[in-house]
């Protein structure tokens, strides 16, 4: 395909089916995330990225044959390899045997959480969980490196005038977006705090509120939305969240115990677990949010400034 | 009776075909799009073998025996967005490429290399 705008939108389709494959696989807290990242911001960043870069591909290059060669011997080898597998459901696969009927069985009494993924991410894996958040936070930093520009007032005139065109001719949408706004905010609320007891927690969290932002800013253009949020403010939230995070483990260093282990936070174990996840994904909230804003304000500031 | 692999297989056709989009193609957004083929098809493999015949979402209540396996979920789910944080350092890498060279086709790119030298 030529026009790289079809491209990014099946993409986007594309995103969403595999969330409603997740479903179906019973894996409710992933197809939660892939929905609000894959189908919505993914393919809005796409979209901005393409409006910089040109949407349509260059015709000539583009030589198959040796590709497909490549591609067919590899295939062909990666279904060889399969052959041995456990099969798709079995419940005696090597996956099953290890570590997870600890999890399954035992994760009630020592985290008192109904959620195993959410005592799985935020306690058992607690450190892993740490190099993910920070691995977010550096390439938003990366993007920032990369994309931040000056801005100039002039421009910020034009734009201001055209978005006021736009939002002219858009009124009805403008109306029932923004009457949506706080009822998605409060959502991402919801999810951040309901996150032990269903389906949720930071990531997923974080990303719903981003996205509500992203709303806003698609709705009342770039200069209002600078005028709403402080970028200064943003970035420091962003870091703000990986300290938290991080200080949690070092509370629990500091009081005698392993990094990441909440029992030092309270007398009471289980009391200490509810504590350490509540900090923990209000860290990861707090950065997965503020990153996917910084990231989003950076690529359309600098789209403005072209 | 290997039909019972066919998870695998599917994997594996989704995984190829966005291989074949990152090497076959110039384009460098289309190569990101590749990627993001390729990445989704590897969320396929870890979360179809957390899959149990007869199972339920890892969320623990009365009366269910079986869940899914939980350890593939967390993974992917901490991937997931990861992904969406490097996808947008790669999307912010191309547009400075399409500042700098005024093209984002990875020949043209070369060609404008070669003549610097």
């Amino acid at each position: 395909m030529k026009d790289l705008l079809a491209v990014v939108m099946l993409l986007g389709i594309y995103s969403l089916l595999s969330a409603s494959l997740f479903v179906a696989m019973d894996a409710v807290d992933v197809a939660f995330t892939e929905a609000a990242v894959g189908a919505g911001i993914s393919t809005l960043l796409m979209l901005v990225a393409i409006t910089m870069t040109g949407r349509s591909e260059y015709p000539e290059r583009h030589k198959p044959l040796l590709a497909l060669a490549v591609v067919i011997v590899t295939g062909s080898l990666l279904i060889y390899g399969t052959l041995d597998m456990p099969y798709f459901g079995s419940a005696e696969a090597p996956i099953h045997q290890h570590v997870a009927p600890r999890y399954i069985n035992d994760s009630m009494q020592e985290i008192g959480v109904p959620n195993i993924v959410t005592s799985v991410l935020a306690s058992y894996r607690a450190f892993d969980t740490f190099g993910e958040v920070v691995v977010i936070f550096t390439a938003g930093i990366g993007v920032l490196a990369l994309l931040l520009v000056a801005r100039r007032s002039e421009e910020d005139e034009k734009a201001d005038l055209f978005n006021y065109s736009m939002h002219e001719q858009h009124l009805i949408l403008r109306i029932v977006t923004k009457m949506l706004i706080p009822f998605i905010l409060l959502f991402a609320f919801y999810v951040q705090f309901h996150g032990d007891f269903g389906p949720g927690g930071g990531f997923q969290a974080g990303v719903i509120f981003a996205s509500a932002i992203f709303l806003y800013v698609m709705l009342f253009g770039m200069t209002t939305a600078r005028r709403v949020i402080n970028q200064s403010f943003i970035q420091m939230i962003a870091a703000t969240g990986v300290l938290l995070y991080g200080s949690v483990g070092v509370v629990s260093l500091l009081s005698g115990k392993e990094f990441f282990d909440y029992s030092a936070l309270s007398s009471d174990p289980v009391a200490g677990q509810h504590l350490g996840i509540l900090l923990i994904e209000l860290g990861v909230g707090l950065t997965v949010a503020s990153i996917m804003i910084i990231i989003f304000f950076n690529f359309a500031s600098r789209r403005g400034n072209q | 009776m290997l039909m019972g692999l066919y998870n695998y297989w599917v994997v594996i056709v989704l995984m190829m075909v966005g291989f074949y989009i990152v090497i076959a193609h110039g384009n460098l957004v289309k190569k990101i799009v590749g990627l993001s083929i390729f990445q989704t098809s590897v969320f396929i493999f870890y979360i179809s073998m957390a899959m149990v015949d007869g199972g339920t979402a890892p969320i623990l209540d009365e009366g269910i025996k079986q869940y899914s396996n939980p350890l593939p979920h967390v993974l992917i789910l901490t991937a997931i967005v990861v992904g969406i944080a490097t996808t947008a350092l790669g999307l912010a890498l191309i547009v400075r490429i399409k500042e700098a060279y005024g093209s984002i086709e990875e020949e043209e790119i070369q060609k404008k290399d070669n003549l610097d030298c």
